[in-house]
């Protein structure tokens, strides 16, 4: 907050700096992870929507949102964005922690507000406002479920995302839940957040696992998959897929009562969204928005499917 | 080792050279049939002899590319986003034509054609604009990746639910209890082995890769023969879409994600040289069903972290190219 406390001097500043920019005019860099899965699509949907919206009702906020491929990428976005357009504030989901970390830094020591989203960064303290979403809860709301659906125990084989710190927080998170519960993972490998891999893993799972109760699939693109390979396999023996993060085909099936996907756990690719409006606000008005923000994971189940269900959302 | 770089022994190391890929694979197969009693089921083969496909049916094209000295990373995401294009006409034009077979083999069209297209596009910039292979398709690489997730509005395309169930036999059934992915891998790897051995098409490739200027002495069209492995190539692509889309009717930029590097190293596994000359397309099949088998027998076994799951992919690869190197090669 301390921007807007001291707005007067700096737009000064930056007139006499940088005759080319309107005097009012704050720019709000976004830097995100391009779409390269259908979860990061939606993000990438949901940062264009919050950016298009906010343009229009802050006349004074200009945003420039760029895509990065991979981290290296990413680095370069932001260095960019604070040589060439002199950023206000970042909004920034990193697409890996630790290369990001000292980029973001520089951010910060600039003068910029920084709000981090979804990814930590690798040191505490950089960012002035953090949007994460709850993945140990993520997983944790995923194992309770399996629970409650399988009371007397069974035998299930889990999904894996690509190998990051989100990934082993959602297991970690899901192993606890089911702790004691009698449910025992008999099989778990990398589905890398990814329908043909996935498909491929099911296969062979279940050439090797003649009794599978359940499948913990941790995500949409990889329930997919897991469901043609099972249709494909003809088995009968597999009740239902748990997948996650709440894909719109995936919500529709629950909200019509598809019996193989009774349920589904929210890890909201809005929460961009969420992360560039909460900025926003920061700039733009006195309200306080620094700290931390945690949106947490949501079970989904036919009674509340239909609110979950974003028809305009590529995801 | 030290003595082999001379006149004694040609027969035995020839012998080597041919026989590595073999070995390798049957030593995989023994291992994955040691480690878990379902891998010689019925079921599992035709697992692991389908999903060999998509990349099998690339990865011959991609060995008479690589004889003929060029080499093509686009493969990847060209059947990504083929698969996009194909997807798209079929639901587009669905109100018009109603869900039915004509309309299938609509698609499959649009995919050979799509293919051809984007083959000649490599080929005529290789060939005619006379750019680096390897910049030209990391180029187009990058644009049908991008063009793919444009398409998807970075998220999936999916087929209409309607359509994906008339189109999914193509994958899952066949003839015979062999689905249909494996019969066309054989046709295509019969052909092309055909074609290497006995068509003029195959030796002026490898005549093109071996020394171009020698080959052009001998009237042979060098850049014609060049632009027609890149078209082959294309085609192929174009038909292993055809085989892939029915899978999972679905379609994003995660399509295809590294196809490319597993059709060149299932190629050089198979004994093709990478600097050109020769090519060998069966090697290219049990190549594909070497990288096939690993990631299967990982699946089906316990004990190894997946996280090293690439890591014995590349040790494997390895050893598999270190069995029949060539012993003049290494000067």
């Amino acid at each position: 907050m301390k921007l807007t406390h001291s707005f007067g001097a700096f737009a000064l500043a930056a007139t006499l700096a940088l005759p080319a920019f309107a005097q009012d005019t704050k720019v709000i860099g976004v830097s995100i992870p391009a779409a390269t899965h259908g979860w990061a699509g939606g993000m990438n949907f949901h940062a264009q929507q919050a950016v298009d919206r906010l343009e229009a009702v802050y006349p004074g906020l200009d945003f420039v949102l760029a895509t990065a491929s991979d981290p290296a990428k990413q680095v370069n976005d932001i260095e960019d964005m604070m040589a060439t357009r002199n950023i206000d504030a970042l909004v920034v989901l990193p697409f890996e922690s630790e290369p990001l970390t000292s980029p973001v830094k520089a951010v910060a020591d600039s003068g910029a507000w920084v709000t981090v989203v979804d990814r930590g960064l690798a040191i505490e303290g950089i960012e002035d406002l953090y949007v994460a979403g709850d993945n140990s809860g993520f997983g944790k709301v995923s194992g309770e479920y399996m629970v409650s659906a399988m009371p007397d125990g069974g035998k299930i084989v889990a999904f894996r995302g690509i190998p990051t710190s989100i990934d082993n927080e959602r297991v970690a998170g899901f192993e606890a839940a089911i702790e004691g519960s009698g449910i025992e993972i008999i099989g778990m490998e990398h589905g890398n957040w990814n329908r043909d891999d996935s498909f491929v893993v099911m296969e062979d799972f279940l050439s090797k696992h003649g009794q599978i109760d359940a499948v913990w699939a941790s995500d949409d693109d990889m329930a997919i998959g897991v469901l043609a390979a099972i249709e494909a396999a003809g088995r009968d023996d597999i009740k239902f897929v748990l997948g996650g993060a709440g894909m719109k085909e995936m919500i529709a099936r629950t909200r019509d009562g598809d019996a193989m996907i009774p349920a589904n756990v929210t890890y909201p690719p809005a929460m961009i969204a969420t992360a560039i409006e909460m900025t926003a606000v920061g700039l733009t008005s006195t309200a306080p928005v620094s700290g931390t923000f945690v949106i947490g994971s949501v079970l989904i189940t036919q009674d509340n499917a239909a609110e979950f269900y974003y028809p305009d959302s590529p995801f | 080792m030290a003595t082999a770089d001379t006149n004694p022994k040609p027969a035995m190391r020839l012998d080597l050279k041919v026989m590595g890929p073999i070995l390798a694979l049957v030593v995989l197969v023994v291992i994955g049939a040691l480690m878990n009693g379902n891998f010689l089921s019925a079921g599992n083969i035709t697992n692991v002899l389908s999903r060999s496909a998509f990349i099998g049916i690339i990865a011959v094209g991609m060995t008479f590319v690589i004889t003929a000295g060029g080499l093509d990373l686009s493969v990847g995401s060209m059947a990504a986003f083929i698969a996009g294009l194909m997807i798209l006409v079929m639901n587009g034009l669905l109100p018009v034509m109603g869900v039915g077979w004509p309309l299938v083999f609509v698609g499959m069209l649009t995919a050979i054609v799509a293919g051809t297209a984007a083959g000649f596009i490599n080929g005529f910039l290789i060939t005619n604009m006379r750019i680096e292979a390897f910049i030209v398709t990391l180029g187009t690489m990058g644009i049908y990746r991008s063009l793919v997730t444009w398409l998807a509005d970075g998220g999936t395309l999916s087929l209409d639910f309607g359509m994906r169930a008339i189109i999914r036999p193509i994958y899952f059934d066949g003839i015979l209890g062999i689905s249909w992915p494996i019969i066309v891998f054989a046709l295509v790897a019969i052909l092309g082995e055909v074609v290497m051995r006995r068509g003029a098409f195959g030796r002026h490739a490898a005549a093109v890769g071996s020394n171009d200027q020698v080959a052009r002495y001998s009237s042979v069209n060098v850049n014609r023969v060049r632009m027609m492995t890149y078209v082959g190539l294309g085609v192929l692509v174009g038909v292993a879409t055809i085989m892939y889309v029915p899978r999972l009717g679905s379609a994003s930029s995660s399509t295809g994600v590294l196809w490319e590097l597993e059709a060149i190293a299932a190629v050089i596994i198979g004994g093709t040289m990478l600097k050109g000359g020769f090519g060998r397309v069966w090697g290219t099949v049990i190549g594909v069903l070497i990288l096939s088998l690993i990631g299967n027998i990982l699946n089906l076994t316990d004990g190894v972290s997946p996280y090293l799951n690439g890591a014995v992919q590349g040790v494997i690869i390895i050893l598999a190219v270190i069995l029949q190197r060539d012993k003049k090669a290494e000067g």
